[in-house]
């Protein structure tokens, strides 16, 4: 009688486990419910973040990393620097030990050295390369911080020590090797494709020195990690990484209610709420490092004049927008960096409502004093920086016809309005930016630098002489006080020249378990894995 | 019947042709420059512009393209996604099983429940039960797919708990992906089984539900008019008069007869089926091939959406053909 219970027990107790239902102490599994698929798993040939959070983020390391929850460079496979004292020359100590995954498809027989400095760099910049014209070899995020020009030389000193020779002096530098593209690949796994023929297979079963080994992908389904059991910095908490691509922002929520994730990518605004009444979940938030902006083109009547951009500037009531269009997960910006970003400057004044002083401002246009029509180009998705860009349209609308502005509303499909603006045919413009790599340049030079203009990026086309001597200066010099002081003048010579009309800094929030540890914001937008876990 | 075969062929590879051309210029009539996309708010210099669209191939003219297009089709290359650098064929067959799974189960379930629900409606015929069957029915037809779906979510998976909430497998289960069926997989799987194939097929239920509204609402008010035809023929009468039970009189008499253009809409439903996975698939996260068109169309990904559109017509033609080919078969009047 006791035996045939136990052997019930027993059977019911394997069914249970087979099920999952039983997981083991010792074996954590994270799931994170992603908005999409990644395009590859080598963030050298990518440009989008979902792509970025699946590889650089989980695989991959870079010679420095920025701070958990900060843009504070620190050491990471580098580690230790020096800089010229003309600022041309780099000289890198790499970490020793550094182990690769050993996977089912490659087991590295070497640490990570100089040559994986130079093989991944040397794929992105020189078209001898053995791997530069592998998957459509276009390196976008590389040739757009202008990091092709920006180097002049890499040169091996030894195993461990690396020097990158510039071709001028460059600031940002430092920063941009942190960034999604400057992922370290193993160059032994690169020659051992080559000896196979298999060189494409290096974007898609990839092998990386990073907290997460990248075990199996499913197509639009899932992707699956396990933790690099050598990592440098000592393995993740958790054992296993599992992301569940749904596309759905309300499907994502549903499943988060339900436990079937632990962390959801991009919350909808709207579920806020209801996310933060519900115990079991826990939603935080922090300023991104972004900004919504309306740009005037400059190179168009009536936006060439000064007055003119002033008077917008008085008449737009952005309070009430952080209200309406960000239901106040947001803040009024009044330069064109986040106030998280050093080089902020505090003592600009901004240019708050007052429709009487608009009035005046218009006045002393003469040419425009009483007013005209103009078209302005509102926003066809929903961006990080800017939820509702129709919404705001209309309230723009209502706020300049009070100075005898005239705002047709237009707006095109996504690609359409970036490719029709970018050639400057808008006169109006709403857009924003998230930032890259947390230094100013990569705000002001790359939007509103005279260089900008022709790329289109700067969509104001606003090149002021002033200005851009600054910008550039700041570009020039590694001296962190002389760099500040020239982002505040230039900040101060925008505000006065007014191209754009600064709106909003949104805030991002991110919605998890309430049993999940250690997750912060990354103020550039990413989701990091290494120091989570769950309680 | 060679004649026959011929000159559906010949059809055949003239619709193929009408499809290609639309299929490269409707996307191209869209506008929105892929590489831009590619690039966000960032945009580029006009020489790394030039360069990305030289690599993508897209600084010819259309009619170049076009050619090429067609000449890389015919030796059965596809191209390569834009996006993800894949091979276009590599894509869609990695993905077809999953919409194929879907739209089984969900014709399943429309057949199962929209036949009997149609011969019921049929017998009770402007009564209460054919009021309600049939109103529930319209209700069902012009149900919006995306917001049924997330009702059947909140019901079934957020209030009571009964079914997961998306996609094809839990997490906890690595099934080996060899065939792409999810059920046969999880039953290929040297471990966890069973536990695997029912949690496959509780994923299954309301995107089944979700897609297979619309083709039961139909196939219920084809049954029923069918029906309502086939009761009033003298056979049934006959049947009738010779005393044979309401039931076999029904079933074998009248359902027999009226199923034949049933089943013929139930053939050309399935095609349409296929093009209606889009909207059940992304509310769903269901990896098929309408998540991975919708993808495309956003990216402008050239390539993924004229190889994408050939397939699923080449689908729908040669289901056409099979079913003009099967009335042959059946029906030898029509050989002539």
């Amino acid at each position: 009688m006791k035996l045939k219970y136990l052997t019930k027990l027993g059977i019911i107790a394997s069914i249970l486990a087979s099920a999952g239902l039983f997981t083991s102490a010792h074996s954590k599994t994270f799931v994170y419910c992603s908005e999409g698929s990644p395009s590859t798993f080598n963030p050298q040939i990518a440009t989008d973040g979902t792509t970025f959070n699946a590889s650089s983020k989980t695989i991959y390391n870079r010679l420095v990393k920025f701070k958990y929850g900060t843009t504070e460079v620190l050491p990471s496979l580098a580690k230790s620097w020096t800089v010229s004292k003309d600022g041309k020359e780099y000289v890198f100590k790499l970490r020793k030990g550094v182990k690769f995954h050993t996977t089912k498809y490659f087991k590295p027989t070497k640490d990570f050295s100089a040559a994986d400095v130079l093989f991944s760099f040397n794929r992105q910049r020189l078209s001898t390369h053995k791997f530069n014209k592998v998957s459509g070899g276009s390196y976008e995020y590389f040739n757009s911080m202008d990091m092709g020009s920006a180097i002049k030389d890499i040169i091996q000193i030894d195993s461990y020590t690396v020097k990158f020779v510039l071709n001028q002096p460059n600031a940002p530098f430092l920063a941009n090797l942190g960034m999604d593209f400057a992922s370290i690949h193993s160059s032994e796994y690169g020659e051992n494709l080559v000896k196979s023929n298999k060189k494409e297979d290096i974007d898609r079963m990839p092998i990386g020195t990073g907290p997460f080994v990248f075990k199996k992908y499913v197509k639009d389904t899932i992707i699956r990690f396990t933790a690099h059991p050598a990592y440098f910095e000592g393995k993740a908490k958790i054992d296993k990484l599992v992301f569940s691509i749904t596309a759905d922002a309300s499907v994502r929520y549903q499943k988060l209610k339900t436990g079937e994730c632990h962390l959801i990518a991009h919350p909808s605004p709207i579920d806020l709420d209801s996310m933060k009444k519900n115990k079991k979940i826990t939603v935080i938030g922090q300023p991104g490092l972004n900004i919504a902006y309306l740009a005037m083109n400059v190179m168009k009547p009536p936006f060439n004049d000064t007055h003119v951009r002033k008077a917008i500037s008085l008449a737009l009531n952005k309070k009430s927008y952080i209200e309406a269009i960000y239901f106040g997960q947001g803040m009024v910006a009044k330069n064109p960096i986040p106030p998280t970003m050093w080089s902020y400057n505090k003592r600009i004044n901004d240019y708050d409502y007052n429709i009487e002083m608009a009035k005046k401002e218009l006045a002393k246009s003469k040419k425009w004093a009483k007013g005209f029509t103009t078209e302005l180009w509102t926003l066809p998705v929903s961006r990080p920086y800017n939820p509702n860009g129709k919404r705001m349209g209309e309230l723009m609308q209502a706020d300049l016809k009070k100075i005898g502005i005239i705002i047709k509303l237009i707006s095109y499909d996504w690609p359409t309005y970036l490719e029709k603006s970018k050639n400057g045919e808008h006169q109006l413009l709403q857009l924003g930016w998230t930032g890259d790599n947390g230094d100013p340049d990569n705000f002001l030079h790359v939007l509103l630098g005279c260089s900008a203009v022709k790329a289109g990026a700067n969509r104001a086309r606003w090149c002021d002489k002033g200005f851009d001597s600054l910008i550039e200066k700041a570009k020039r010099t590694t001296n962190l006080k002389q760099r500040i002081a020239y982002y505040e003048k230039a900040q101060k010579i925008f505000k006065a020249k007014a191209p754009w009309v600064t709106i909003a800094h949104s805030i991002t929030h991110k919605a998890f378990r309430s049993n999940v540890t250690g997750y912060k914001i990354d103020p550039l937008g990413s989701d990091y894995f290494y120091h989570v876990d769950i309680k | 019947m060679i004649k026959f075969l011929l000159e559906k062929l010949g059809v055949l590879s003239l619709t193929f042709l009408g499809v290609s051309i639309l299929s490269f210029s409707l996307i191209r009539f869209v506008p929105g420059d892929p590489v831009l996309l590619l690039l966000g708010e960032r945009g580029a210099s006009p020489e790394l512009y030039a360069k990305m669209k030289k690599d993508m191939g897209l600084d010819k003219p259309l009619v170049s393209q076009y050619g090429q297009f067609v000449g890389n089709v015919l030796q059965g290359d596809f191209g390569t996604s834009v996006v993800s650098k894949q091979p276009v064929t590599e894509e869609f067959l990695d993905r077809f099983p999953a919409t194929l799974e879907l739209g089984i189960t969900a014709l399943t379930f429309a057949i199962i429940f929209g036949i009997p629900f149609g011969i019921f409606a049929a017998i009770y015929r402007n009564k209460f039960p054919d009021y309600t069957i049939m109103g529930v029915a319209l209700i069902g037809y012009s149900m919006p797919i995306f917001w049924w779906g997330l009702v059947l979510i909140l019901i079934f998976s957020v209030t009571l708990g009964l079914t997961p909430v998306a996609g094809r497998l839990s997490v906890m289960f690595d099934i080996e992906h060899v065939t792409g069926f999810m059920l046969i997989d999880t039953l290929l799987s040297p471990e966890d089984k069973w536990p695997a194939f029912l949690d496959a097929l509780k994923h299954l239920i309301l995107p089944a539900i979700a897609m297979g509204t619309i083709p039961l609402a139909v196939i219920a008010r084809m049954t029923r008019s069918s029906m309502l035809e086939v009761i009033s023929e003298d056979y049934m009468r006959t049947a009738k008069a010779k005393g044979l039970s309401r039931f076999k009189v029904v079933a074998i008499h009248g359902l027999r007869n009226a199923l034949i253009p049933v089943v013929t809409i139930i053939g050309l439903m399935f095609g349409s089926i296929i093009t209606g996975a889009i909207l059940t698939e992304t509310i769903f996260s269901w990896p098929g091939i309408g998540k991975w068109m919708v993808a495309s169309v956003t990216a402008r990904d050239y390539p993924v959406i004229q190889g994408g559109i050939l397939f699923i017509a080449g689908m729908i033609i040669i289901i056409n053909l099979l079913i003009d080919v099967m009335y042959i078969v059946v029906n030898p009047k029509m050989r002539g």
